[in-house]
């Protein structure tokens, strides 16, 4: 991989669901390495279904492409260490019983050795802020914390892109304002999908709106956010 | 519900909360066997078999009190076993009139009856202080290691996990449905409805939890494959042997083949 080649390409991607919904339209997606990225619209407008195909849960085939490498069957195991796919609700991507077998997951199933692992845990706790909760029970936790461990359980796997559903959605002001923080921080490519038009406009400097299946708009988000027409014709508001 | 609920784990510093959860669980298993094995009217070994409980709970720092309160769980499922009372052939100490039937209390039937009460008022405890004396999740890593086929391990793990959501997610239900059952203006009608009306609504709610619970499973099983996961559930060992392991099993495993022996002898 060279350094012109983008973190995530994304090809004239089309899907429909098996009961005939067509979900995604040809969406043409490219990000580079470091980009921080917000992707917005309204409902139903295929960001959850494109996030799937990007580590292969939907398949992509060669319309998706991660640093170069398609997302075929035979590169699921590679493409699923370099994509941190964060879902929505923290209790749906926590399901071990204790934090530290949570994070731990990630790199146990890459076949890492045990110190290794043992390693990527205690850093990615120590990243999000969360160093002394590895031997907590994730049900005792509160929203927010979850949500950090959530983004933790993906930092293990050391990827090359994080890739978030609504990690803002629930919070109260303090905890949404320590996420702000903590992905302001990480320096990783980012792709976030999210209807917080104010983190959008704190946190991203690039923009992509969705609507119907397609991208409609993609450029900078200080650009966009004024263009009240475009805005109200998706069913977004300026923050 | 509150999430305690399900949490039996008392933290204490004692002897018996450091020892290698495999050994409690072997211990444990091996305890609740050999009382099932015990003969009708052992009194002496049933004694032996409380002592040696009373000694762990000590040793764990775990008050008798609190143990009793719990180990009255085992009531209702006596209640299966009383009918032993009047089946057993023996000497019949009453007669009891009942409607058209005549029952007759045996003294055969009563002596299989207190055995089995003492038996498994005895292993019931002895499965309390397993789990108030051992973290879930350790106890979940000890079945692993103990060879226990990963599925039910699986199974056992997620349940632990997603029962605290399920009842949180119950909870919200019954909330919603008490919000909105007012009785009519008028103070005529009861509040909430009929009771086929009632029983109706408890039935979606069930097909509710059950509906939210198969999504859940979907979106559960997509952020476990989207790490990797590939049909086989991967742990860490996070537990070591040590000789006092060992040899706190050996006493445990000696201690329960004595109260064999004092049964039988």
């Amino acid at each position: 991989m060279n350094e012109t080649t983008p973190t995530l390409l994304v090809n004239d991607l089309r899907f429909s669901y098996p009961d005939g919904h067509q979900a995604l339209n040809g969406v043409d997606v490219v990000i580079r390495r470091g980009e921080k990225v917000a992707l917005v619209g309204p409902n139903g407008a295929g960001k959850s279904t494109l996030i799937l195909h990007l580590n292969g849960i939907l398949n992509g085939g060669e319309q998706v492409q991660i640093a170069g490498m398609p997302t075929t069957r035979k590169n699921l195991p590679q493409i699923r260490a370099k994509v941190g796919l964060v879902f929505q609700n923290p209790d749906d991507q926590l399901f071990s019983p204790t934090v530290f077998e949570d994070v731990a997951f990630g790199p146990l199933h890459m076949g890492l050795p045990e110190d290794e692992v043992r390693r990527r845990v205690g850093y990615a706790l120590a990243q999000v802020g969360m160093g002394d909760f590895a031997g907590r029970l994730s049900h005792h936790l509160s929203i927010g914390q979850k949500k950090r461990i959530a983004i933790a359980t993906v930092l293990s796997m050391d990827p090359e892109i994080l890739v978030l559903d609504e990690p803002s959605a629930g919070l109260d002001p303090r905890a949404r304002r320590a996420l702000i923080n903590l992905l302001d921080e990480l320096p990783l490519t980012m792709l976030v999908s999210t209807h917080d038009m104010l983190m959008v406009r704190e946190l991203f400097p690039r923009m992509i709106i969705m609507d119907e299946g397609r991208v409609v708009a993609d450029g900078k988000t200080a650009v966009l956010l004024e263009d009240t027409t475009l805005l109200e014709s998706h069913g977004l508001e300026k923050p | 519900m509150h999430v305690n609920t399900f949490d039996r784990y008392e933290s204490r510093q004692s002897a018996i909360h450091q020892l290698d959860p495999r050994v409690k669980v072997v211990v444990t298993v091996l305890f609740i066997v050999a009382n099932a094995l015990l003969p009708d009217g052992a009194w002496l070994a049933f004694l032996a078999a409380w002592a040696l409980l009373l000694f762990v709970s000590g040793a764990a720092q775990i008050g008798l009190g609190w143990l009793l309160k719990r180990s009255l769980i085992v009531g209702p499922f006596l209640l299966a076993a009383v009918t032993v009372v009047f089946t057993l052939p023996g000497n019949g100490l009453a007669q009891w009139q009942l409607g058209p039937w005549t029952l007759v209390p045996t003294d055969a039937g009563l002596l299989r009856f207190v055995s089995i009460f003492i038996r498994s008022w005895l292993s019931v405890q002895m499965a309390i202080l397993l789990t108030a004396t051992t973290q879930f999740p350790d106890l979940i890593h000890a079945l692993h290691h103990l060879r226990v086929p990963n599925v039910l391990v699986s199974i056992i793990s997620f349940m632990y996990r997603y029962l605290f959501e399920l009842a949180n997610e119950a909870g919200r239900l019954l909330r919603a449905r008490e919000s909105r059952s007012a009785a009519g203006v008028n103070g005529r009608s009861s509040s909430g409805g009929s009771l086929f009306w009632r029983a109706k609504i408890a039935g979606h709610m069930v097909g509710q939890l059950l509906l939210r619970s198969f999504e859940r499973s979907d979106r559960v099983y997509n952020a476990m494959v989207a790490r990797g996961y590939n049909g086989r559930l991967l742990t860490m060992n996070p537990h070591h042997m040590k000789s006092s392991d060992w040899q706190l099993g050996g006493v445990g495993v000696v201690a329960i083949l004595l109260i064999q022996l004092v049964a039988r002898l």
